[in-house]
């Protein structure tokens, strides 16, 4: 059965380092879905979070591979139940005075903040789980959507650090 | 003391007791020559006809000595003709670091002349690469270059240096030679379980692959092999791990084994793998490869267990430091009755000789007899390479170098120079094909110049019979650009280039002719003519099982 899975990679903050995940991805036939790079408090680390559908056999034969990346640290797979997992969106929606009151009214449910208001559009940023995020713009169907971007996931576990090497 | 990047790079290079590497000369490496010229005395530079044949010298030259095997380039086409060599050694997890120059820092970027992105090309088929940008890092990486290409499964590094780098100087202070990192511990199911499978196996064989010739497992491998009296079966690279006259040994395993390896796996209750990853040439159905038998597996790679073939129990780890804890823990027994029923599954291929043209097999006969148990033999990759795995008398473990994960055509003439030149031995027999000589034949220019005695015997059957005999089995002979009716001249193009040819038809005349090219200590080609409907037999299709199996 194929799982929507997110894994955090801790690797060497070094030129080409995503390039080298990238193609590794890529060479292996592995779908990413989402990958985000990203700064750690410690500078000579970064952090990737990756966020991909496949069955088990093959997100563990990804993780056995992306182990073997020279520049490899360390890495935890995201258990959503004891996981932060955030994404960011900004959504860029046709809208006239009739219709930006609906708008607004679904902005407030899903706490979306109202970042741009301009003839004839409205942008809205909205941070949450990748899930909640997918219901806001399934929300906004019956609506025009002029452009979209999601950052992709990040993530973080709950708690103490449990990284394995 | 202060020194440039040249000389940095010729030291580190002593300091890790490299004293042959192979390259080509070009523009972006010319500081570098320019220090190998102050440094030949402690560096031999062996040029090659071309940078693949360099990259297929190191790759040779580390299969046969054991140590690391290093090439160089220049940027641009200097740095893409090693990309073949260097998959090469990827695939068969070689020891291997390749130095390529490339442009000043200053035009990287800018599409210069001779520039390519070599780090880039090279990435899924390096354990890992590097661009030096600075001076300072220099010497550092090429260290940590040759550890990573030593340590755990080993494989080639690449290391570009930009020729601002080669002429920029630092400080140098000398440091002890890279040790690989060796793994002794090991971790996954217990060695007990293990060893309870297969003390209660009744019908256990055990598949062994490259793995146990890169951890010299050999000796303990054959200690395990005779004390719980299990047969074996061998990946192509792992032929000579087992003498091919051990009762134990069933041969090859896998598309071109032989019919008893394949069948005693099918009918196996415990399969013990080590050091091999189920290739596609090995399971080639990988659900259907050894459905009855509860499946071990031991190898060095993680990322090996359960990517191709399921297993029950699996240890990651060094196979001469498990083997070695499992020993004691095995049984002293007999299988007669499993071997009984294995000698019911070995099937002959039935060859004639004494003809008009040799049979294949005769050659390879002629080549142990002649060669004696110390043959050092390379082969470039077809027909040829199936009869040499299948048909030497194999001794040793180190004494057949070939090509089998990337199956390079073209491998075997750079390799077995590379061979030579490290271990010194004479002669070395380079086995070709008529197909695979025509890729890098050129080398023989080098072969020449450093009078490297390396006797190349091509089997010629005028046609790429590897692919015609699929297009004979499953294409209804369709014979589409196989039979190029090439009128290559093999005893003139010999000459040409400065070395003694032969060409033989019968077994008497190779057999002379070789004898003379031994005794000639000198680099010679012998063309032998074969029929070009000659198989490699027996094979299991693509995908198939030992139900498939094709006899004749």
């Amino acid at each position: 059965m194929n799982k929507k899975k997110y894994l955090s990679i801790l690797v060497d903050n070094h030129e080409g380092v995503l390039t080298r995940i990238a193609s590794l991805f890529r060479q292996r036939g592995f779908n990413i879905d989402s990958l985000t790079v990203s700064a750690t408090n410690d500078s000579t680390l970064s952090r990737v979070t990756i966020g991909m559908s496949g069955d088990e056999e093959e997100i563990k034969q990804i993780i056995n591979q992306t182990r073997k990346l020279y520049e490899y640290e360390g890495m935890f797979e995201i258990d959503p139940n004891d996981s932060l997992v955030r994404e960011l969106l900004l959504v860029k929606v046709a809208a006239n005075e009739h219709i930006r009151s609906g708008l607004l009214e679904l902005a407030t449910i899903f706490k979306a903040k109202i970042i741009d208001v301009s003839e004839g559009s409205m942008v809205f940023e909205l941070t949450g789980k990748p899930i909640k995020l997918d219901s806001y713009i399934e929300n906004l169907k019956p609506y025009t959507i002029l452009e979209m971007c999601r950052t992709g996931a990040t993530a973080l576990q709950r708690g103490k650090v449990k990284m394995t090497k | 003391m202060v020194l440039n990047g040249s000389q940095i790079l010729a030291n580190v290079l002593i300091e890790n007791e490299v004293d042959t590497i192979f390259g080509y000369p070009g523009g972006a490496v010319l500081n570098i020559y320019d220090a190998l010229y102050e440094y030949s005395d402690k560096i031999t530079h062996i040029m090659t006809a071309h940078e693949q044949g360099a990259a297929h010298a190191a790759d040779g030259y580390a299969r046969a000595t054991g140590k690391t095997g290093v090439c160089l380039a220049t940027s641009g086409p200097g740095a893409t003709n090693l990309v073949t060599g260097i998959a090469t050694a990827y695939m068969d997890s070689v020891p291997m670091v390749a130095i390529t120059g490339n442009v000043p820092n200053s035009l990287i970027g800018r599409d210069s002349f001779q520039e390519v992105y070599i780090a880039g090309i090279t990435m899924p088929i390096t354990k890992h690469n590097f661009v030096v940008r600075k001076i300072e890092d220099l010497a550092p990486t090429l260290r940590t270059a040759f550890k990573i290409a030593i340590s755990g499964r080993p494989g080639p590094v690449l290391v570009d240096i930009p020729k601002d780098i080669t002429a920029a100087v630092t400080e140098y202070t000398a440091a002890p030679k890279q040790k690989a990192e060796r793994q002794l511990s090991y971790s996954g199911s217990s060695l007990e379980e293990i060893a309870e499978a297969v003390n209660k196996a009744r019908r256990p064989v055990i598949v062994f692959g490259g793995g146990v010739k890169g951890s010299n497992a050999d000796k303990i491998l054959r200690r395990i092999i005779e004390k719980a009296n299990i047969p074996a079966t061998h990946t192509l690279m792992a032929a000579g791990v087992l003498r091919w006259d051990m009762p134990e040994n069933l041969g090859m395993i896998g598309m071109h084994g032989s019919a008893a390896a394949n069948k005693a796996v099918n009918d196996a209750d415990v399969v013990v793998t080590v050091g091999s990853r189920f290739s596609d040439r090995v399971a080639l159905a990988p659900g259907k490869f050894a459905r009855k038998a509860t499946m071990i597996h031991i190898d060095i790679d993680q990322s090996e267990i359960d990517k191709n073939v399921k297993t029950d129990l699996h240890v990651v780890g060094d196979a001469e430091t498990v083997l070695g804890e499992l020993e004691p823990l095995l049984d002293e027994t007999k299988h007669s009755e499993w071997f009984a029923q294995i000698d019911s599954m070995r099937r002959d291929i039935p060859y004639s000789t004494g003809g008009e043209m040799m049979h294949p097999r005769e050659i390879m006969e002629i080549i142990s007899e002649i060669g004696g148990e110390d043959a050092l033999c390379v082969t470039d990759v077809g027909q040829h390479q199936m009869w040499a795995a299948q048909y030497l008398h194999h001794t040793k473990a180190e004494n057949f170098l070939t090509s089998g994960g990337l199956g390079t055509m073209g491998y075997g003439y750079g390799a077995a120079i590379g061979a030579q030149i490290g271990t010194g031995r004479k002669p070395v027999f380079h086995i070709t094909g008529d197909g695979s000589f025509h890729m890098n034949m050129n080398e023989a220019c080098t072969a020449v110049t450093y009078n490297t005695p390396v006797i190349s015997i091509c089997l010629n059957n005028t046609v790429l019979g590897m692919v015609r005999q699929w297009q004979t089995s499953f294409y209804g002979k369709r014979y589409s650009s196989t039979d190029p009716g090439r009128k290559t001249n093999y005893v003139k193009v010999a000459e040409g280039f400065g070395l003694k040819g032969y060409s033989c038809k019968t077994a008497d005349e190779f057999r002379a002719a070789l004898k003379e090219a031994v005794a000639l200590n000198a680099p010679v080609w012998i063309e032998c003519m074969i029929g070009k409907d000659e198989k490699v037999l027996p094979m299991i299709p693509g995908g198939g099982t030992v139900d498939d199996i094709i006899y004749e």
